[in-house]
């Protein structure tokens, strides 16, 4: 095996859609093809996302619009992100809809937002799996908000299919919608990022840090390395290792 | 009138901060008067308006009635709607409407565009669309009450009547209102039309036998700058779904210029907060926070 700063190389992933290689002290978190799916997700949403805030007031309009050219332009490329975006939900929720199913843990969790919210030195608590309850709820949001916008954008687009009132009824919901993803988005931004370091190389490269894991993802960890993730953590806060 | 500049711009959709120029100029609102019960139904107004527009000729179509079409189209902005009406003792008489865009003093199609300055109204009065800055949304079409603009297709704009701003810019009367043979077509300043319009109203109450007569001149969209004279002006639906209470939908009115920015503002906030929390909680680190190796980088090894 090749070695590389004394770090040794345990497992790798390897799929025509890319390869992950994990390193020891490492755990396989995203595979290549969540990865790209996750990224192509995020790029339709965020020109679907900017194309729409151009259109939704007349504060954005004059700096979002000229992004895509014009409003004409905004508005011609808007529902085709759109369609994009919703394609790539398709896959995401292909991937994902198992492992995101609601359990009676993550009504515990919820209960426990506040806490994950300001205590943020505390490990979080032995049952949260692969995902937490937080994020099964943006999952299941963006899910169902690709529905909503794909509805409502149907007949916004097209006004003809239905009545005048139809389409001013569409307007709000997708306006609604909009706004509920646009703070979901700020949100797992932050969670994503700063928020939680170490996170967003799971979502690059694939790999996050054991501690990372029995940190965050206890149960989840527990089922990968069918080790204790109490006792790791506290051995290694020890002098057990290195 | 016709001495005064009429087309000093009063409100711009979409447009953030104030109009330019308001207030300049001292303005007068114009009107056109339709007297329906003079309306012979010729449709000199019709051609009157698809000449001086230029509008390219659409099929018409045949419905077993008089009315050229079924409704205005964007190439069409003026059509009469001939309308077979039951009177009390069973006998039939015509209501003839000429159906065009009708300039509301809050127009709800100003209301619904999102594109700065596709749809500009101006201190006469007028509601005229711009169409280069038209993003072909569609948006106004669900603003508007009485079912006015039309889209284009082919150039994703929407058109509708100008009131013949053009001409009325330099004084002139509408296309429609210099073509009327009968003289049931009026236009003067809003103040007269209206004055006409109830005198009018008054002579078919009081000399014709039309005791439900009356001024069509709707409070809810706060009045309109083309009124009607009606027959019977408690039934507008009659003369082909002219609405009784015309409405902008709430969306337009309580949604986009209101609580719509209130919620932007509002996740803009929550944005500012997640900052501070970030500031103030700090990152959720992993337990026990990691090493540095020799390299400076993290380590996290399994115990062993
Ligand atoms: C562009 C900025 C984005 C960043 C930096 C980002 C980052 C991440 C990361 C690091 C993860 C993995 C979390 C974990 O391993 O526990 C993740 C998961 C996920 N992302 Fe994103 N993401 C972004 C945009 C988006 C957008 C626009 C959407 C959907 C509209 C989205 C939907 C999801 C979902 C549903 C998950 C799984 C659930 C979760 O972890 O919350 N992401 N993202």
């Amino acid at each position: 095996m090749a070695t590389t700063h004394n770090v040794q190389r345990v497992e790798a992933e390897h799929t025509s859609f890319g390869r992950t290689t994990v390193y020891e002290g490492e755990l396989l978190r995203h595979s290549a093809y969540t990865r790209v799916v996750h990224w192509l997700v995020a790029l339709t949403f965020l020109l679907a996302l900017l194309s729409g805030f151009a259109l939704f007031s007349p504060w954005l309009y004059a700096w979002i619009a000229p992004i895509f050219g014009s409003g004409a332009r905004a508005r011609l490329l808007h529902p085709w992100f759109g369609i994009a975006f919703a394609i790539a939900v398709l896959f995401q929720v292909r991937g994902w809809a198992y492992q995101m199913r609601w359990q009676p843990k993550d009504r515990e969790w919820v209960k426990h937002a506040k806490d994950y919210a300001t205590k943020t030195d505390e490990p979080e608590p032995e049952y949260v799996g692969k995902f937490n309850g937080g994020q099964k709820i943006w999952f299941w949001v963006m899910a169902w908000s690709a529905v909503i916008f794909l509805v409502t954008g149907v007949f916004l687009w097209f006004p003809e299919i239905l009545s005048r009132t139809a389409m001013w009824i569409c307007y709000f919901f997708h306006d609604l919608m909009g706004l509920i993803m646009l703070g979901g988005f700020f949100i797992h931004l932050y969670e994503g990022t700063s928020g939680i370091p170490g996170t967003l190389r799971g979502m690059l490269h694939g790999t996050v840090t054991r501690a990372w894991a029995w940190t965050h993802h206890p149960a989840w960890y527990r089922e990968v390395t069918g080790r204790d993730p109490i006792r790791d953590r506290e051995q290694d806060g020890g002098q057990l290792s290195r | 009138m016709s001495e005064e500049k009429t087309l000093q711009t009063k409100a711009i959709s979409a447009h953030p901060g104030s109009v330019p120029g308001r207030h300049m100029q001292r303005e007068v609102e114009v009107c056109k008067m339709i007297d329906a019960t003079t309306c012979i139904g010729c449709k000199a107004c019709e051609v009157a308006c698809v000449e001086w527009n230029d509008l390219p000729f659409g099929e018409t179509t045949f419905d077993n009635t008089y009315q050229t079409m079924t409704q205005t189209r964007w190439n069409y902005w003026n059509l009469i709607k001939f309308n077979e009406h039951k009177r009390a003792d069973g006998t039939l008489m015509w209501l003839m409407r000429k159906d065009q865009c009708m300039h509301c003093a809050d127009p709800g199609c100003l209301r619904a565009c999102p594109a700065d300055g596709a749809i500009v109204q101006y201190e006469n009065g007028i509601v005229d669309f711009q169409q280069e800055n038209c993003i072909g949304c569609q948006l106004c079409l669900s603003g508007c009450p009485f079912d006015i603009p039309r889209f284009n297709p082919t150039t994703k704009k929407v058109y509708k009547c100008s009131l013949c701003s053009d001409r009325v810019g330099q004084g002139l009367e509408p296309a429609c209102i210099k073509s009327c043979p009968t003289g049931c077509l009026h236009f003067g300043t809003k103040a007269e039309m209206k004055d006409l319009a109830e005198a009018r109203a008054k002579q078919l109450r009081d000399v014709s036998g039309f005791e439900n007569a009356g001024v069509y001149d709707p409070d809810s969209v706060n009045g309109t700058h083309v009124i009607y004279v009606l027959h019977d002006a408690t039934n507008p639906e009659a003369y082909g779904g002219l609405p009784k209470t015309p409405r902008i939908p709430f969306v337009y009115t309580l949604w986009k210029p209101i609580l719509k920015p209130l919620s932007l503002f509002t996740v803009f906030a929550g944005v500012l907060g997640m900052f501070f929390h970030y500031v103030s909680y700090g990152p959720r680190r992993t337990v026990p926070p990691p090493r540095k190796d020799e390299h400076g980088n993290d380590t996290q090894r399994p115990a062993r």
